[in-house]
């Protein structure tokens, strides 16, 4: 170690030299921010755009918006969006109920073998599910779920359950072990205790796990696109449909692009807090 | 934010089992673990366990007489077959270079972001945006009003650069499939690194910049190696997704042009719709499992060393 050596305060003209540092950096990041926010922003504007003017060059920065393209999307959009938010909360409630009592079972009471459970349930995340698309396309058919909305829900439970009982399992470790204990000596059996004491605890937690679940299943296409068709499909394949063999179909696109992606940008911009941790899977806190 | 995790190892409450524990406390416990792990393993392992009968059988969806029994000639195929490999290699190159692209954007994302700045948390805003796009609204949106040769804003910012009215999309397909790709994922990286440095010790940093260490031999002496476990995890993490990228090869240049961008997902894809051949793709998926099998298990390995990092930072 060397010496410290003692500073007296920053003479006026290095302090204005650290302050404008910061305001170079600041301004670095905010068009870098901008930039990176760039596509987002211009599918926004183009949404705005009548098709005229949505594909001319040089692109057109001014025009006069309208909501044309958007009373067409909303028009035609009905059954897309009723099937991919049955599908979205429907897993969401069920990987709810499946993870949570898992979770408790793996950190609270944990079974023997927890560990070999944990990573069972993360290895499911890394076996691609493309590899056994044309399988699950001919077991659909043979059970009748060929085109619709269970199957999706099933599908989709499944996909999340693993990446929800990691997220659970990381809030139920955090319940102090002296409310357990206490609750315990208090008589209370497991279910009272899960009622009375673990759930108010983790609530946040289980509201952030659900985002993440929402997020996933929302956005979801390849499951959706190989194994369904009309009665179940879903908000992505309606976009696939917003883009027509020929014609122009630019604003018309971006206004769907929109519609489609603002209910998962709006819930991730209010759960900007807890995306770390979800998205890590309890990694990160 | 700062960072703990159990992981593999205690949980909260560790109780002192009596030796010879009841089966009836051993059934509590498993009790509520059962729903989960059964269900899990009937929706993912079945579905594999059928993928392997196909792979042995002759099965194309559009010739009548359903599936017969052929033995290897599936794998045979798969084995000579250049365009199943030609796709392995390309995913491979897509997740390397978009993930290994992404993570370095997002260390630069997240160091800019640990500093104050006035409008700090609206930048965050922006940066962590594209993450939330819907990725098919991604694809398409980058597609068309981003990348059109005659519209497209990009080829408008580029001109200035001598660019003029590129057709990405057939010059350089792949590299505009990767670029969305790292367009998605580079804020994921940013949210993780910047836990990571946000959880460092302000302390040790101070001692750092007293002894008048400069920015960059503090950030390689210090920050870095603080950091290792976080940009491991997002690599990993990133992985396990962009692996299976489908929406922005399907919908940006489907597959094309010629097998220019097929990647794994797109060509197994394809083997179903296009092919009908139900077997051929099972066979190339056996393959595929076995494959991803053999990575995972080096990253379940990684895995269980990241989450064990308990206690760093804190």
């Amino acid at each position: 170690m060397s010496a410290v050596r003692a500073r007296t305060r920053p003479p006026g003209g290095q302090r204005f030299r650290e302050m404008s540092g910061h305001i170079g950096w600041g301004i670095i990041a905010w068009v870098a921010g901008i930039a990176f926010f760039l596509p987002v922003l211009w599918m926004v504007l183009t949404a705005f755009k009548p098709e005229s003017a949505a594909e001319t060059w040089p692109p057109r920065f001014t025009f006069s918006p309208t909501l044309a393209e958007f009373r067409l999307v909303f028009s035609g959009w009905g059954p897309f969006v009723t099937h991919s938010v049955i599908a979205t909360v429907a897993s969401t409630v069920l990987v709810l109920l499946l993870g949570i009592p898992a979770a408790y079972a793996l950190a609270i009471h944990p079974v023997k073998r927890w560990q070999d459970g944990l990573f069972f349930f993360i290895s499911t995340k890394m076996l691609p599910i493309v590899a056994a698309i044309g399988p699950l396309y001919v077991i659909a058919l043979k059970t009748h779920l060929l085109d619709s909305i269970w199957l999706l829900i099933i599908l989709y439970t499944a996909m999340n359950l693993p990446l929800a009982i990691w997220l659970i399992r990381s809030f139920m470790l955090e319940v102090p072990g002296e409310m357990l204990e206490a609750a315990e000596l208090d008589g209370a059996g497991r279910l009272r205790q899960m009622g009375e004491v673990i759930m108010p605890v983790i609530s946040p937690g289980l509201v952030s796990s659900a985002l993440i679940c929402v997020i996933f299943a929302w956005n979801e296409l390849f499951l959706a696109l190989n194994l369904t068709t009309t009665n179940a499909a879903t908000l992505p394949m309606f976009l696939i449909s917003s883009v027509p063999q020929e014609g122009l179909y630019i604003a018309h696109l971006s206004a769907a692009a929109t519609v489609a992606s603002v209910p998962v940008i709006i819930v991730g911009w209010i759960a900007q807090r807890s995306l770390v941790r979800g998205l890590s899977m309890g990694a990160i806190k | 934010m700062a960072v703990v995790e159990t992981g593999a190892a205690q949980p909260a409450v560790t109780e002192v089992r009596p030796r010879g524990a009841t089966r009836r406390e051993a059934w509590q416990r498993r009790l509520p673990l059962l729903p989960a792990l059964i269900y899990t393993i009937v929706v993912t392992q079945v579905p594999f366990l059928v993928t392997l009968w196909y792979s042995f059988q002759n099965y194309f969806f559009d010739v009548p007489g359903g599936a017969h029994w052929t033995g290897v000639s599936n794998y045979k195929e798969v084995f000579t077959n250049a365009a199943f490999r030609g796709a392995l290699w390309r995913s491979v190159v897509m997740t390397v270079v978009a993930v290994l692209v992404a993570m370095i954007l997002g260390v630069a994302f997240a160091l800019l972001l640990d500093r104050k700045f006035l409008g700090r948390s609206i930048v965050r805003t922006l940066i962590i945006t594209p993450f939330l796009v819907m990725p098919a609204a991604a694809a398409l949106v980058w597609a068309g009003p981003m990348l059109d040769p005659n519209f497209g804003l990009l080829n408008y910012l580029l001109q200035p650069f001598g660019v003029h009215h590129v057709a990405w999309l057939s010059t350089h397909a792949l590299g505009s499939v990767i670029v969305v790709m790292i367009w998605q994922w580079t804020p994921f990286m940013t949210l993780i690194v910047l836990a990571g440095l946000q959880g460092q010790p302000a302390d040790v940093l101070e001692a750092a910049k007293v002894d008048g260490a400069g920015a960059l031999a503090t950030f390689r002496e210090l920050t870095f190696p603080f950091l290792r476990p976080y940009i491991e995890l997002g690599i990993l993490l990133g992985s396990i997704y962009l692996i299976n990228v489908f929406d922005a090869v399907r919908l940006m240049t489907n597959g094309g042009p010629g097998t220019a961008t097929t990647n794994l997902p797109f060509y197994l894809y394809e083997q179903v719709n296009n092919a009908f051949d139900v077997g051929g793709a099972a066979a190339a998926g056996v393959v595929t499992v076995i494959l991803t099998i053999i990575v995972a298990t080096f990253a379940l390995r990684m895995f269980a060393r990241v989450f064990q990092f308990e206690g760093a930072g804190s």
